[in-house]
Order: C-alpha cells, then sequence, then structure tokens
C-alpha cells in the first residue's frame, strides 16, 4: 500500500520537476514547482516526519513560493515566452548536467542510505526533534539562525541604497 | 482486519458529514450576513423569497447555476479554470485537523468514536500551512484573468498574506507555550475547568495574543477592514473581476470557510474549545463549541459593516509595525511566564 502511494508521488513529483523547467510561461513553471513540492511533502509523510512535512508545505509552498509569483507576476511575461529551451547560448549548462547526475548516481547507488528498520516505522514528535534541535545541533542552529540574519541585513541595506 | 475496515468507513463517513456541513454552510451564512448587515443600516434586508427571506441563497444559487460561464479570451484558460478550485481545496482540507469535540459512545454497540478526523501531533503547523494555500487560487486567478485590476488584487492579497502569516504563526506560538502542545485535542484540554482556565484570560499575555490573532486573522480571510484584495473602489472588485457563476460562488465559498476556519481556531485556541465556562450549565460539550464559533462569526460580521476599509499603506504598517513588534515582546513575556 504505502509503495502504491510512494510511487504515485514519486511519479508526480518527478514529472512537475519535469514540468518546472520545461514550460515556457513562468507562471506556469511555479505552477509546477507548488506541485512538486507539495509532493516531496507527501513523500516525508510516508517517511514518517510529519513536521518536516508541515514545515515544508508551510515555508516553501506557503511563503517561498508566494514570493517567487509575486516577483514573476510583475515581470514581463511575453520576453521570457519567446526565449526557446534549451537555451543554445548556455552551452555550459550541457557539461554540467552530465557531472551532476553522475555524482549523484554514484551516491545514490555506491554508498546506499541506511534502510528504515522496523524499529523507525514510529513518526518523528515534535518533542524528539526539539530536543535534538537545542542539545545536539546547538551549534549549526544557531550558525544558521546568524547567517539568515545576515541574508537580512543584508537585503534591508540593498533596498536603503536605493532610497537615498 | 475486520478493525481497520471498520476505522476506514468511520473516516470516510466522517469526512462526507464534513464536506457536506461545509459545502452547505455558506447557504445560512450568506443569509443572516445579509440579514445582519440590513439590520445594522436600519433596513430589512432580503424579504421576499420565502418568509424573512429565508429562501433568498437557494434563489441566489439557482441563479448562479443558471449564469453564463465567462472566461475573458485572452485569459489563460487552464488557470482560470482551475483557480476557484485551488482556493476551495486547501478550505476544506484544514479541517482534517479540526476537532469539533472530544468523543462520544455509540448507543447499543458502546463504541467510542472521537469528534475529529486525525488528531495530528503538529496539528497547529498544519493548520496554518493549509490555510495559507488558498492564496494560490487568489494568485492565479487574478493572473489568469489577464486583467489589470484582477492582477492588482492578487498582487496584494499575496503581499497582506505574507505579511499577516507571520503575526498569525506568532499568535499560535504564544498558544503553543501556553498549552505546551500542537496538537488541537491538546490544546483544549490544557484549556479544561472553566473560565479561568481559558488561553484568553491567560494575563497579562493571553488577551494580547488573543487580539493579535483575531487582527491578522482578519486580514488573512480578506474580511473588511483588511479586503484590500477586492477593494471594489480602487481595484473594481479585485481578484475576482472577471470571474461569474458557478466560478465566482467557488471564490465565495472558500472565502466563507475560511472565515468559519478562523472563528473555530479562535475558539479552540483562546476559547476553551467545547468547554463550559461556568462547569455548571448542563449542555452537551458540541453545542457550546457551535454556540461559540457562531458568536465569532456574527462578530466577524459585526465589523464588517461597522469600521470602514484600511488603506493600503495603513494595512502594511499595521502587520509590520505593530502586530510583529507586539507579538515578539510578547513570546519573550510568555517565554518568562512559562518557566
Amino acid at each position: 500500500m504505502e509503495k502504491v502511494f510512494f510511487l504515485i508521488f514519486a511519479a508526480v513529483a518527478v514529472g512537475s520537476a519535469l514540468a518546472v523547467v520545461t514550460l515556457k510561461n513562468p507562471v506556469h513553471s511555479a505552477l509546477a514547482l507548488i506541485a512538486c513540492l507539495l509532493q516531496v511533502a507527501s513523500v516525508f509523510v510516508l517517511l514518517r516526519s510529519p513536521f518536516l512535512a508541515v514545515v515544508q508545505v508551510f515555508i516553501y509552498v506557503g511563503a517561498v513560493m508566494v514570493l517567487f509569483l509575486f516577483v514573476v507576476m510583475v515581470l514581463d511575461i511575453r520576453q521570457a515566452r519567446m526565449e526557446a529551451f534549451p537555451q543554445k547560448e548556455r552551452w555550459f549548462v550541457y557539461a554540467i548536467v552530465p557531472v551532476i547526475t553522475v555524482e549523484l548516481l554514484t551516491v545514490i547507488l555506491g554508498k546506499g542510505f541506511p534502510r528504515l528498520g522496523p524499529g523507525s516505522t514510529e513518526a518523528t514528535t515534535v518533542e524528539v526533534l526539539g530536543k535534538a534541535l537545542f542539545t545536539e545541533y546547538l551549534f549549526p542552529f544557531e550558525v544558521v539562525s546568524v547567517l539568515l540574519l545576515a541574508a537580512m541585513v543584508g537585503a534591508i541595506i540593498m533596498v536603503k541604497k536605493r532610497w537615498d | 482486519m475486520f478493525e481497520t475496515t471498520v476505522e476506514v468507513i468511520i473516516i470516510c463517513i466522517k469526512v462526507g458529514v464534513a464536506g457536506m456541513v461545509l459545502f452547505s454552510l455558506p447557504i445560512p451564512l450568506t443569509w443572516v450576513e445579509r440579514k445582519v448587515a440590513g439590520h445594522i443600516q436600519v433596513r430589512l434586508g432580503p424579504f421576499r423569497v420565502g418568509p424573512h427571506g429565508i429562501l433568498q441563497p437557494v434563489a441566489d444559487m439557482v441563479k448562479m447555476l443558471l449564469k453564463e460561464d465567462v472566461i475573458p479570451t485572452k485569459a489563460d484558460k487552464w488557470l482560470f479554470m482551475l483557480a476557484p478550485i485551488m482556493t476551495m481545496v486547501p478550505a476544506f482540507a484544514v479541517f482534517v485537523a479540526i476537532p469539533v469535540g472530544d468523543k462520544f459512545t455509540l448507543p447499543f454497540i458502546g463504541k467510542d468514536i472521537t469528534l475529529y478526523m486525525s488528531d495530528m501531533n503538529v496539528a497547529v503547523v498544519y493548520i496554518l500551512a493549509v490555510s495559507g494555500l488558498s492564496i494560490y487560487g487568489i494568485i492565479f486567478g487574478g493572473w489568469a484573468s489577464n486583467s489589470k485590476y484582477a492582477v492588482m488584487g492578487g498582487l496584494r492579497s499575496a503581499a497582506q498574506m505574507i505579511s499577516y502569516e507571520v503575526a498569525m504563526s506568532f499568535a499560535a506560538v504564544g498558544v503553543v507555550m501556553l498549552s505546551n502542545s500542537l496538537s488541537l485535542v491538546e490544546i483544549v484540554k490544557s484549556q479544561s475547568g472553566g473560565l479561568f482556565h481559558w488561553n484568553f484570560l491567560y494575563l497579562p499575555v493571553g488577551p494580547v495574543w488573543f487580539m493579535i490573532f483575531f487582527i491578522a486573522g482578519l486580514a488573512e480571510v480578506n474580511r473588511i477592514p483588511f479586503d484590500l484584495p477586492e477593494d471594489e473602489g480602487s481595484l473594481a472588485a479585485g481578484y475576482h473581476v472577471e470571474y461569474s457563476g458557478m466560478r465566482f460562488a467557488f471564490f465565495m465559498l472558500a472565502e466563507y470557510i475560511a472565515m468559519v476556519t478562523i472563528s473555530v481556531l479562535a475558539v479552540i485556541f483562546f476559547l476553551g474549545g467545547w468547554d463550559d465556562p461556568t462547569g455548571v450549565i448542563p449542555l452537551p460539550p458540541i453545542l457550546w463549541f457551535v454556540g461559540k464559533v457562531a458568536a465569532f462569526i456574527y462578530l466577524f460580521m459585526w465589523i464588517r459593516f461597522t469600521l470602514p476599509r484600511y488603506r493600503y499603506d495603513q494595512l502594511m504598517t499595521i502587520g509590520w509595525k505593530i502586530l510583529i513588534p507586539v507579538s515578539l515582546v510578547c513570546v519573550l513575556v510568555t517565554g518568562l511566564m512559562r518557566i
């Protein structure tokens, strides 16, 4: 049963991810990206981490994509539509894609991921996550917070300069 | 195997009942809203169809169904047709996590039936996340109409939603800090035992959280005084200006359900859910719950016909310069109080 669901989610995720890069209209791409992120969230639910799934929907689908759309909608869509895909000038894309594919394949096939054992069928609760985050991973957590703060300050400074 | 089948059937029945109730809710609500509007403005409101105009929503529905479904020539056809559904689906999906009572025992069989579909341990985050998704229907609907008023309405609602989602989430954080749980059933249980256990009366931060939640909620569901996305004065009708017939009705349906959701959440978060405030009145808990939600919905309507609309910059000022700083201070105070 679970496998069937996984296959559905995975197929739709891959399909919509392809649609993101192939669709000509940026607004349609954004819609496909929303669908893709929702499918990934469903896969997280199957992996017994509902919190991660919900946060994925909250942050990526709920906030980041709204901002994306905000930008895309004020762009000139007609111009973006004219561009051909794949673009001929961007030859380096053809070089990079095979390299990344080989890399990913070696990682996935070579080392493998730890399998979900019988003990890991319990869903990760928020309590467990919170404790891990604030004891074991406190340092990375704080570093990420400082990074985010720096990004925020940077964004504000960039806007300020234009005002003067 | 038999147990699982029974569980699945029970869940299907619950989903069916909830879906039907939600679908039919706008029928009485539109009537009540127009009646409230009428009486506040010292007139009668709908009065022709049925006694006191009670069949007016039915007549409206027939009208909506028979109306021509107009799709503008230069519209993005598929997106235009998809958008109303995209607002409606999340509005319904939220109710998967919302409890309307604890549980009751079926007579004769002695089987306990819970009055919620699932008691998720991340329910608060789930509801905030999923209810935020209905904004996409508004944005895409506005964009796909290929009309500048509709696009402006869509952009406004995107900006408004991002701004007030922050304050709303902070209010939810406050509730979680007060109740020590992310599950809605647990949040209600932590407030049981009468009026003075409710989060609303957790002095001094309770009322402040409640006000933040309520104001942000008003803005999230695009109700007056924050209905800038459909400001008829400057935007015609905003994002749904090109919509007609059933598609327009779907937008309205989603808006009404969002209003009900905010009312339900306010009751669960701050007013003790199905808890009896006095502890002596022998009413079934579900009636308390419905009564509190109904009072909230009335409050929404009352505000709609009392307050004028804010200007767009005022809306942003309230969100970013008042609600968010206040909620940051409030998080600190609540944290100190809960140590």
